[in-house]
This record gives structure tokens, C-alpha cells and sequence, in this order.
């Protein structure tokens, strides 16, 4: 017996060992290993703290997300030896692969910041990124009567880079409805030199900040916090004082990646571009979260690289060639409040374009403009995450990014 | 795009002062570029960055983040900020000649 295995059921894992199943020679055997009984559909958590998305949409018994006849073995791993080809899981019995693929995503480490946990944990300073963190975080904005709420990304990257910047368009609206806006300074603490970077998003939606009065505190690199004073100050010795703070902290890969040597400074593992395999090892492919590519850590990208690692794992085993399919496609949509999102397209040579993105049944959607259509799409995204997204069935999404709709504006053809 | 004339050349940079061409950089470049930052003469620290992130790009083939700098050049993340006061990130891929780090959007 062959064995491929795969390390992670979460959104990449289980697409990959979904797209496998039924499509392996025999002989070969498909296992999955993770530790947590339930998957959670972590876009889902930004709505959590405003109250329009409720806890029990947001997760599923694992078991029902994966196929019959993939083997799910519920165990945390400890490490992986490449060199034996072998899995050690956490009661220390090894399992042997022929093909690994990595998908243990990446987790936020707000211990990686001086101050940031202690007793305002969870109190006064808060994360959305987990669901103990989300669902705190409600509790504490149902709470807010008013003074300064910050945002703070500590450090790139992070998973869905856009989401803390939807999170302040939902909180502009949350606060709006609820009759305090203007008790409320919303500010957003980014070690980036703007809300917005790529020339064309920016240009074109910059004024979305300024239109819901939300200030920007750009190039902010978070040193340390004093939760008692409620300031956070930067590395440049800046000071920034909250009431609340909702803090994006650090983002690393899994603990396991860092004892098997396989992985970067935060854990994220070294991927070949194109074909998505680990570099300097050709049986060990990685997707999702856990790469250190430049592209998003986002479901979706994690979708275009399902379809890619499932082929190149296919052709390893029938000795062919790898393909070199992944462009670095992401497409997000972006909730901007008021019952409108956008909607952006991009990969790792094209940035985001303002026109048209064509879903047969679905769209048009307005790429990089604001439509109630995208926001119709971003909560139709829950069912189809659920339905046809994880059980990998065929998309009218292609893997490869299209300039199909899409317009360039003309000043900007040569930034 | 802008141009600088500097080492004898004419030096094009982008909108936001990053070289365009990484074949055009030279050392003595990197001193001109330093002043357009606003940095003074580079030191041996400064070097000692500029060196590691030219190395780790070539190597990783992009330029490398503020965590990876503190964390593989030798210099830490407060001298960092000495060095290239507010984005040591960015000032120090703008002086080595190599693209800002990577953001989506
Ligand atoms: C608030 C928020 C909003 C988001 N919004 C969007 C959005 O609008 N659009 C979008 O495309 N994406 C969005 N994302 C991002 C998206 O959810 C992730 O990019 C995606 O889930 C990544 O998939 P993954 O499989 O790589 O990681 P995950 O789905 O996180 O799965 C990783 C799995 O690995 C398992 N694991 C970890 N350690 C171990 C171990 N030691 N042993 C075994 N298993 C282990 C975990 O239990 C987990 O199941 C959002 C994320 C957040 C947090």
C-alpha cells in the first residue's frame, strides 16, 4: 500500500482530499490528520461581534466535511521527518507517506507582542480572528457606549488581509444604527503605509475611509502594549491611546512545522511559486495558509491551489511532470457596510482592477466598486463554501486569473 | 516614474522612489538612494542590513519582511528602527534596490 497523507482538514485540506477521492489508482491510500472535532468557516467570524452571523452557521462535525473512504485520524502532529518519510502524530505512532500535502493553515500568536495578553484579554483588548475571540468581542461591543475603538494590525501577514478594514466598515454601520456614531472614533493602526497599497485600490478607494470618518495611522509597527494605560506603543516610540482595541496580532504557522525544520521565521513553509511544491522537497506539497507566498492567505486562494496540488499529486504518482498552475489568483469580496461590498480580482503580476467579474449564474460582480450584488454574493459564500466549495465540485471558477472584464485606467498603465 | 541622475547614469525609479531596474544598483547607488530617504551616510550597520536583504531576495526571490530582518540580519528590532527610522521595512528595500514588500491591497 501507497499512502498520500495530508496534514490539515481545514478549508485547503479538505478541498485537496476531496478533489482526490475517487480519483486515485489502486494501491494508494488517503489519509487526513486533524486534531479538532469541528471545521469552522472562519469568514463567517467577522460578522460575529455585530451580531448578524450566530455561531451555529459557522460550524460543521468535521467528519460530514470529508468524503467516504478519506480516513480522518483525529490526532494533533507533532512532527514531520522527511527525511524517514514519516508523520509523528501526539501519541507518537508514525505514519509513512509516499506524498505529504501540508495544509495546517496559520494561527494568530498574540503572545509575539509584549502586554498584549494579561487580564484585558479578551476584556478590553480583544482578537476576531478566533471564535472565543469573536464571540468576546460581541460581548464588549454590545458593552461600548462610546471613546476611541483601534483597530490594530501588529504585523504581516495575516490571513484575509482585507478583513480588519471590513471590520471597521461594519463597526462605522453597527454604531450608526445603534445612535452613538458620533460618540465613536474609529481608528485604524496599520504597519503599512496606508489602508490601501496597490495603486489602483487605493486611487480608487480611498475615499471609502474619509466618506465613514475612520483615521488611519499608517506605518505603525506595534512594540509593545500596556493594557492597563490601554496605549499601544510602536516600535518609533508612538503612542496610541484605545478604550477598546481589537487587535489583529501576529499570525504564524503551525508549532509543528517549526520542529520538523521546515519552516520559515513564522512557521510559514518555503513553496515553489507555481507548482506549489515545498521547496528542496519533491514529495512534500503545501497549500493555504502554511505557505510563505506572496499571495493572500484566503479560502479562496486556498481553492484555486486545490485544484493544482490535487493534479501535481496525481502526476506524481503516474511519474509525469508537475504543472506549474498557480498564478498567485485571489479573488475577495469586501463588506463596506450599508449592505454593500466589493469585490477584488488579482494574482501575483496583476493588481486589483476595477470592471466586471463574470460568475455564469451569479454575477456580474463589480470588481473594485461598491455593489449590493457583491454583498449578496459575500453571504451567498457561506452556502457555497459549504456545498460546493468543500466537497470540491466542479466551479465555473477558474483556477487562472482572467483580464476578462477587467479595465485598466489608463494613467496607471505604467506605475 | 521618476528619474535621479546618480553614478554617472540616469536612474529610474517608481512613483513611490523604488528602483525599477535591480540591475541598475551599485553600492555607491545605495548611498545616493540613502539621501533621498533622508538617511545620512550608511554606516556599518546599515550595511550590514542592506547586505542581508539582498541576499535573502536573491535567495527567496522577494524582498524580505521587518520579523525576518530583526530576526536573521543580526540587528535587532530597535536598532532597526534607529537605522531606518518609521518603516525599516520599506527604507531598507528602497536603499538595497529591491521591491517593497509584498501587501494584497
Ligand atoms: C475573520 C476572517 C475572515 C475571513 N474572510 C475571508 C473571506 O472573506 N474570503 C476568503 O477567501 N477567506 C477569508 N478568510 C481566510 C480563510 O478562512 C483562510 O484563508 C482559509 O481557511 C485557509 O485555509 P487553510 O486550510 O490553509 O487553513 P485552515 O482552514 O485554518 O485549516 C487549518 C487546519 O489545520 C489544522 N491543524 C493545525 N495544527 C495542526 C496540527 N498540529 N496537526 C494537525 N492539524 C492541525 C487545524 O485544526 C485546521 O483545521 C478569513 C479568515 C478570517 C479569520
Amino acid at each position: 500500500m501507497k499512502n498520500i497523507v495530508i496534514l490539515g482538514a481545514g478549508t485547503a485540506g479538505t478541498m485537496v482530499a476531496n478533489h482526490l477521492r475517487g480519483k486515485l489508482p489502486t494501491g494508494w491510500t488517503l489519509k487526513i490528520v486533524d486534531p479538532d472535532p469541528l471545521h469552522l468557516y472562519q469568514p463567517g467570524l467577522l460578522f460575529l461581534p455585530f451580531g448578524t452571523e450566530r455561531q451555529e452557521r459557522l460550524v460543521r462535525p468535521r467528519g460530514n466535511t470529508l468524503k467516504r473512504g478519506i480516513e480522518w485520524i483525529q490526532q494533533g502532529v507533532e512532527k514531520v521527518d522527511a527525511d524517514a518519510r514519516q508523520v509523528v502524530l501526539e501519541d507518537g505512532e508514525r505514519l509513512s507517506y509516499d506524498i505529504l500535502v501540508l495544509a495546517s493553515g496559520s494561527q494568530i500568536r498574540p503572545e509575539e507582542t509584549e502586554g498584549l495578553l494579561g487580564d484585558h484579554w479578551h476584556q478590553t483588548a480583544h482578537d476576531f480572528y478566533t471564535l472565543d475571540g469573536a464571540t468576546a468581542l460581541r460581548r464588549a461591543l454590545a458593552g461600548f457606549d462610546g471613546g476611541r475603538l483601534v483597530v490594530n494590525v501588529v504585523e504581516m501577514p495575516i490571513k484575509c488581509p482585507v478583513a480588519p478594514l471590513e471590520f471597521l466598515f461594519l463597526a462605522d454601520d453597527y454604531f450608526t444604527h445603534r445612535g452613538i456614531r458620533d460618540r465613536v472614533e474609529l481608528v485604524y493602526a496599520t504597519p503599512l503605509d496606508g489602508a490601501f497599497t496597490k495603486p489602483v485600490a487605493s486611487a480608487t478607494l480611498g475615499y471609502l475611509l474619509e466618506q465613514k470618518g475612520i483615521k488611519v495611522e499608517s506605518e505603525f509597527n506595534t512594540g509593545e502594549v500596556d493594557g492597563e494605560a490601554r496605549l499601544l506603543r510602536s516600535w518609533d516610540e508612538r503612542e496610541l491611546a484605545y478604550d477598546l482595541l481589537v487587535s489583529i496580532p501576529t499570525h504564524g504557522g503551525a508549532p509543528f512545522v517549526a520542529a520538523s525544520g521546515l519552516g520559515n521565521e513564522l512557521d510559514f513553509v518555503p513553496t515553489e511559486h507555481r507548482s506549489l511544491l515545498a521547496k528542496n522537497h519533491d514529495r512534500i506539497f503545501v497549500l493555504g495558509d502554511a505557505t510563505d507566498l506572496p499571495s493572500s492567505k484566503a479560502g479562496s486562494v486556498a481553492h484555486f491551489q486545490s485544484g493544482v496540488v490535487a493534479d501535481n499529486v496525481l502526476r506524481t504518482i503516474a511519474g509525469k511532470s508537475l504543472v506549474e498552475g498557480f498564478d498567485g489568483h485571489s479573488n475577495c469580496f469586501i463588506e463596506s457596510g450599508g449592505g454593500k461590498a466589493l469585490l477584488i480580482d488579482f494574482n501575483y503580476d496583476v493588481e486589483p482592477l476595477p470592471g466586471h467579474y463574470p460568475v455564469p449564474g451569479l454575477g456580474p460582480f463589480d470588481l473594485l466598486a461598491e455593489s449590493r450584488r457583491n454583498h449578496w454574493g459575500k453571504l451567498a459564500f457561506r452556502w457555497i463554501y459549504w456545498n460546493a466549495l468543500l466537497p470540491a465540485l466542479p466551479l465555473p471558477l477558474p483556477s487562472r486569473m482572467s483580464m476578462i472584464g477587467k479595465r485598466r485606467p489608463p494613467d496607471k498603465v505604467a506605475a | 516614474m521618476t528619474t535621479l541622475e546618480a553614478v554617472g547614469k540616469t536612474i529610474e525609479l517608481n512613483n513611490e522612489g523604488f528602483l525599477l531596474d535591480a540591475d541598475q544598483w551599485t553600492p555607491e547607488l545605495a548611498e545616493t538612494l540613502a539621501e533621498t530617504v533622508g538617511l545620512g551616510p550608511l554606516s556599518d550597520k546599515h550595511w550590514q542590513v542592506i547586505t542581508f536583504c539582498r541576499e535573502d531576495a536573491a535567495r527567496e526571490g522577494q524582498s524580505p519582511g521587518l520579523r525576518r530582518i530583526s530576526k536573521l540580519s543580526g540587528v535587532s528590532m530597535k536598532e532597526l528602527y534607529q537605522l531606518f527610522p518609521k518603516g525599516p521595512g520599506k527604507l531598507a528595500a528602497k536603499v538595497a534596490g529591491l521591491p517593497k514588500p509584498q501587501a494584497c491591497i
